[in-house]
């Protein structure tokens, strides 16, 4: 079991104070958090994407290898990152260099974002979300998993003998997770590829998230990856830890009344009584967390929202040492002598090194020898067994 | 004219009525309890019975504004989606301050799903203090169910304040009575439930959370599962 940050990426006021942080203080703000999540003793790192202001997040892999050249030990992950708007070449490119540079600790969220105008300022057509996500990812996973790809679609330039540069660290691809919180052809999607499944289960009732969960966990047995308790699944959630509750409830309320989305709506008791928000002493958060795993069973990976809607960074990295040493130890506990041994293991780049090779050495691909046109010719590496299919004037 | 799928043992109809009056007495909900009764009294007449609920708009204004800015379904607005998407028929009336339905009104059916109301009988009301806002009924209501695909009762009932001294305002009712009673009686929703349910639009555990159908013959599961314009499945 895996328990981490994730984050949007929002520069918002401070409502307390009144001051909004600086682009460039609230990005150095982002590497100490996750610094602190290693720190605390947590997972993982999840950092959002967004192309427009209030957020900075716009390059997560860049953020993410120089929070890997920081850590030593968490993954670092996205949450997430756009499949509908990026060319799925670039994401195989870019997250193949991050895999290389974090030495395998990084895996992927993909999703479609909530943000509507996004589309075009990418080129592409919002009608076309759904489509966009799952034929962008059916070419990634042929990226990531042949040397040399021909490929065809409806939504970019066909491929012919294309090489996606630097292959996977060991020839493994990164874990992919799919993210989703209504959509079940995104959980097919997951469960065809034997995939994660993440569902952050905000405003909807828990029995919905559970419903698409079943089904991607059924149709991952379906494919043959497994049976359906060895399925990974993913959930969010979002917390404010104070030694006494009635504190939490008084620190909190301020930020949650004017944060992004739901501020200005619900009261803060409602909210957290009807989410997955959880606001009180360590214990209130430990119990409500364990409830996640009474609705869904075992799953691998509790990804926590702790630093948005304005905290500032101090609030933060407090709240990130109550999680860390006084929530996530016992839950971490209680979860491991609930688990079924048959449920799968949270995901690793060392995991899927043994899956693939077992005992033995994994693939280290060398190219061939630049024929002088700075193409290696039809088999890209020395044991390239798939020759590239050029098209050909004579 | 009955439905002959219906017999003495059929559970009675069931009646929901949505009221957007603010006061207390409302005149609003005053107008849908004459058209509700009239509907249990027909229906009475004719060997049927009716359960009528009350979803009260007033006490939930709170849930239905939260709802429309943040998503986030209340309780008592939960419990509402339970009893129309549970409704055989409905009666639905509105105050009208400013030419329109009241915004509470209309805000509560602009967070239902699209699909919750789906072929169901409705009767559409509303009540002003002029009578130069009688043609809101027609002109700006029916449109809104018109998007909801209710099956909505061809006869709708406006009352301003010198309606209500006037006999004509309960023939009116009446008229709407019976047109409700017979459209619940020919079984019509429930018959394009079984039997054209999924020619229409649903997203995922829409319907008021009911509607959780996956057909997994179509094209974009089929794309999920590695199919698409670039060949067939490669896993």
């Amino acid at each position: 079991m895996q328990f981490g940050i994730f984050s949007v990426s929002d520069i918002t006021r401070n409502p307390v104070t009144g001051e909004t942080p600086s682009e460039a203080e609230r990005i150095d703000a982002i590497v100490r958090i996750a610094e602190k999540t290693e720190e605390v003793g947590l997972d993982v790192f999840a950092i959002g994407e967004h192309h427009n202001p209030p957020f900075f997040s716009s390059s997560p892999t860049t953020l993410l290898a120089n929070i890997a050249a920081r850590t030593e030990r968490i993954i670092l992950s996205t949450a997430t990152t756009l499949i509908t708007t990026n060319d799925p070449v670039r994401i195989a490119e870019e997250y193949a260099m991050l895999q290389h540079l974090s030495k395998g600790r990084m895996d992927l969220m993909l999703g479609r974002g909530n943000t509507g105008p996004v589309y075009p300022w990418f080129g592409k057509d919002i009608r076309k979300g759904l489509a966009l996500a799952l034929e962008n990812y059916n070419l990634l996973h042929r990226l990531w998993r042949e040397d040399v790809v021909d490929w065809e679609g409806e939504f970019r330039t066909p491929l012919q003998g294309f090489t996606s540069t630097p292959r996977p660290l060991d020839d493994v691809p990164p874990f992919v997770w799919h993210g989703s919180i209504r959509t079940p052809e995104i959980a097919e999607q997951a469960a065809f590829y034997g995939n994660g499944f993440f569902a952050n289960h905000i405003f909807w009732p828990a029995e919905h998230f559970r419903r698409l969960i079943d089904f991607y966990r059924q149709r991952f047995a379906h494919y043959g990856h497994g049976t359906v308790k060895q399925a990974v699944v993913g959930l969010g959630g979002q917390a404010y830890i104070a030694k006494r509750s009635q504190d939490a409830y008084k620190e909190f309320r301020p930020y949650f009344d004017e944060a992004p989305v739901y501020g200005h709506g619900p009261t803060l008791e409602e909210f957290s009584s009807t989410t997955p928000l959880s606001v009180g002493s360590p214990q209130e958060v430990i119990d409500k967390t364990l409830g996640f795993h009474d609705t869904f069973g075992d799953y691998q990976r509790q990804m926590f929202l702790m630093d948005h809607a304005g905290l500032p960074l101090k609030t933060v990295l407090n709240q990130l040492d109550l999680l860390g040493e006084e929530v996530i130890p016992v839950v971490r506990r209680e979860l491991e002598s609930r688990r079924d041994p048959e449920s799968a293991p949270a995901p690793t780049h060392a995991g899927l090194v043994t899956a693939k090779y077992g005992d033995k050495p994994a693939r280290q691909p060398r190219p061939n020898a630049n024929r002088g046109d700075n193409v290696t010719g039809a088999s890209p590496y020395q044991d390239s067994e798939v020759e590239a299919d050029y098209p050909s004037l004579f | 004219m009955n439905d002959p799928t219906r017999d003495t043992t059929t559970p009675p109809f069931r009646l929901a009525v949505v009221s957007g009056g603010t006061g207390d007495p409302s005149t609003t909900r005053m107008l849908a309890d004459r058209i509700a009764a009239a509907v249990t009294r027909l229906a009475h007449d004719r060997g049927e019975a009716v359960t009528t609920r009350t979803i009260d708009l007033r006490g939930m204004a709170g849930e239905i504004s939260t709802a429309v800015v943040s998503q986030s379904i209340g309780p008592r607005l939960a419990e509402a989606v339970a009893i129309l998407g549970e409704a055989d028929g409905v009666i639905v009336s509105a105050p009208v301050y400013k030419a329109a339905p009241s915004g509470l009104f209309s805000s509560f059916f602009h967070v239902l799903d699209n699909d919750l109301l789906i072929g169901k009988p409705v009767v559409l009301a509303a009540t002003a203090g002029t009578a130069r806002h009688a043609l809101v009924v027609d002109d700006q209501m029916r449109p809104l169910f018109a998007y909801l695909r209710t099956l909505t009762a061809p006869t709708s009932v406006f009352a301003s304040s010198e309606d209500w001294s006037d006999g004509a305002l309960g023939r009116r009712i009446e008229r709407a009575a019976i047109e409700l009673l017979l459209l619940m009686q020919s079984g019509f929703a429930r018959r394009l439930k079984d039997e054209a349910w999924n020619g229409y639009q649903h997203e995922y555990g829409s319907a008021g959370g009911t509607e959780f159908d996956i057909d997994l013959d179509s094209d974009m599961m089929r794309l999920a599962a590695g199919g698409g314009a670039g060949g067939g499945a490669r896993a």
